[in-house]
């Protein structure tokens, strides 16, 4: 399966609409990739403006959620689309409400590392959350790669990390819970960092949501609420 | 919050999941072709087709100009005979009964499988005659039972409401769409068990197509149809299973909403996604 799907109709109209929602969203994945990229440097290095440049670009995500519906409602109305048309129009739909959701979780980030800094100046103590931070963007880039190129086959690599998301996730909740113990006075800072975690796991969860309805594009078969074995088993048969 | 507890716990999620499931049922089939040629003169126009047609469902056969379909629907109540030249190999069994047997009545063959046309063809005669056209050719001349049999299939046809007070009328004085209800109607009085409706709502505008297709909805339930259309959402519209026909071969049949969200055959994909070219 590759993207010459679109770009062959016989109405070049609908090519055109069709190819510029693809355009539209990899364009909205770009821009949420960078948005987290953004909160994530800005918590670790302790930039301000850069956390509020996030937060002020957050309506953009939202602006092309909106243009991108608005979209996929008109091909829907005009053009009755079927088979893969229609359901590339139904994951952009569902694609694109994760993407905003994700948006909404660099958000956070950047409000929590603005908060952390009128409390906080070591930055240092926070190698896992980076870490985390790195797997979570690398699962959203491997699941826009996969809306770009319109090919499934290395999908289960991209869910599969979610496992190792989930096992960061709990042990940096682990360590906070310890500080708190150690110091109740640290306990304000921690629930602020708890809050980061909390969203970079969201965004895993996000990736892997992205994940299931490209395999629906493409193959025609919802994935949804499968573990991640049973998700390969299909994959494989 | 008890309250709010308790009606939650009240929603009856599975009957919900039910009615989306209910297709089922088990499907007795109608109509079976079994490795159907048909040859125009030494041009051959199907290609060993062989499907089945369920009973009291609709069935659509869609593809582009000249792959066949009219012809193969046309089959069925043996219609190609009527044209010169015609070779027929295969079989086409109503109910088990092959319709190409040489003992078969052709006349008592299209009484049970009805055909109504692209272009409506009412008779330029009364509302009234034109439904009872088939009922008088049988002998049947009881004014008690014609009447009977023009409400009946008039308001079958769902245009009882428009013509009841006009019945003597001449039906060439109708509107297109209520002449191809009309002609739906007259089709209906003699009772066949199979409807082919060939291109219905071609010729009509969108009310009156939307007319026929909740009309075709409701006449399943009597009714094993089969549409012949070049209007694909028509096809996903009304019809329970769907078949693509290419080029005198049968591509590829499945349940409508299988067949139009996710076909199996890549010519079936570029057909309906406007592909094909």
């Amino acid at each position: 399966m590759d993207n010459s799907k679109i770009g062959q109709h016989i109405s070049g109209q609908f090519n055109k609409e069709l190819e510029d929602v693809r355009n539209k969203v990899l364009t909205m994945g770009g821009l949420v990739e960078q948005q987290i990229e953004m909160a994530v440097t800005a918590f670790s290095t302790g930039d301000m403006e850069m956390a509020e440049l996030v937060i002020k670009q957050d309506n953009q995500v939202d602006a092309l959620e909106m243009a991108i519906d608005q979209e996929c409602m008109q091909i829907l109305a005009l053009r009755q689309p079927a088979a893969f048309d229609l359901r590339l129009l139904i994951t952009v739909i569902k694609v694109v409400n994760d993407l905003e959701r994700v948006g909404d979780m660099a958000e956070r980030i950047a409000e929590m590392a603005i908060q952390l800094s009128s409390t906080d100046s070591k930055h240092d103590q926070y190698y896992e959350l980076e870490h985390m931070a790195e797997l979570v963007q690398e699962m959203l880039h491997g699941a826009l790669d996969v809306f770009a190129r319109m090919n499934i086959e290395d999908v289960t690599t991209i869910t599969g990390l979610d496992a190792n998301v989930d096992r960061e996730y709990g042990s940096i909740i682990r360590q906070l819970i310890t500080k708190m113990m150690e110091d109740p006075r640290n306990i304000t800072r921690m629930l602020d960092v708890l809050w980061i975690a909390r969203s970079l796991e969201r965004i895993g969860d996000h990736a892997c949501n992205i994940c299931e309805h490209l395999i629906y594009m493409v193959k025609g078969e919802d994935v949804r609420h499968l573990t991640q074995e049973e998700l390969e088993k299909k994959m494989q048969g | 919050m008890t309250a709010q507890h308790t009606r939650t716990h009240s929603i009856d999620v599975s009957s919900v999941l039910q009615a989306q499931k209910k297709n089922d049922e088990p499907l007795e089939p109608c109509i079976k072709v079994e490795n159907l040629n048909l040859f125009y003169a030494q041009k051959q126009a199907l290609h060993n087709v062989s499907m089945e047609m369920p009973k009291k469902k609709v069935t659509a056969y869609i593809g582009p100009s000249g792959c066949g379909k009219s012809t193969l629907l046309r089959c069925i109540n043996r219609m190609n005979d009527l044209v010169d030249n015609v070779t027929i190999e295969g079989k086409v069994l109503l109910h088990d009964e092959n319709i190409y047997d040489k003992a078969v009545n052709v006349a008592a063959l299209r009484r049970r499988v009805g055909m109504v046309f692209q272009k409506p063809n009412p008779f330029p005669k009364s509302i009234f005659e034109n439904v009872t056209y088939g009922l008088r050719i049988q002998g049947i001349n009881d004014k008690r039972i014609l009447e009977e049999t023009v409400e009946n299939s008039l308001r079958g046809a769902a245009l009882w409401d428009e013509v009841k007070d006009r019945l003597n009328d001449n039906a060439l004085g109708l509107s297109g769409g209520q002449q191809q209800r009309l002609v739906i109607a007259r089709a209906i009085a003699i009772e066949p068990e199979v409807l082919l409706l060939d291109e219905p709502a071609s010729a009509l505008d969108p009310i009156s197509t939307l007319k026929i297709e909740e009309l075709i909805n409701e006449l399943k339930e009597k009714y094993t149809i089969v549409i012949v259309t070049h209007n694909m959402q028509q096809a996903a519209r009304v019809s329970d299973f769907t078949a693509f026909m290419y080029m005198g071969e049968l591509i590829e049949m499945g349940t409508t909403s299988e067949l139009f969200t996710n076909p199996r055959k890549k010519q079936t994909e570029d057909y309906i996604t406007g592909r094909y070219g």
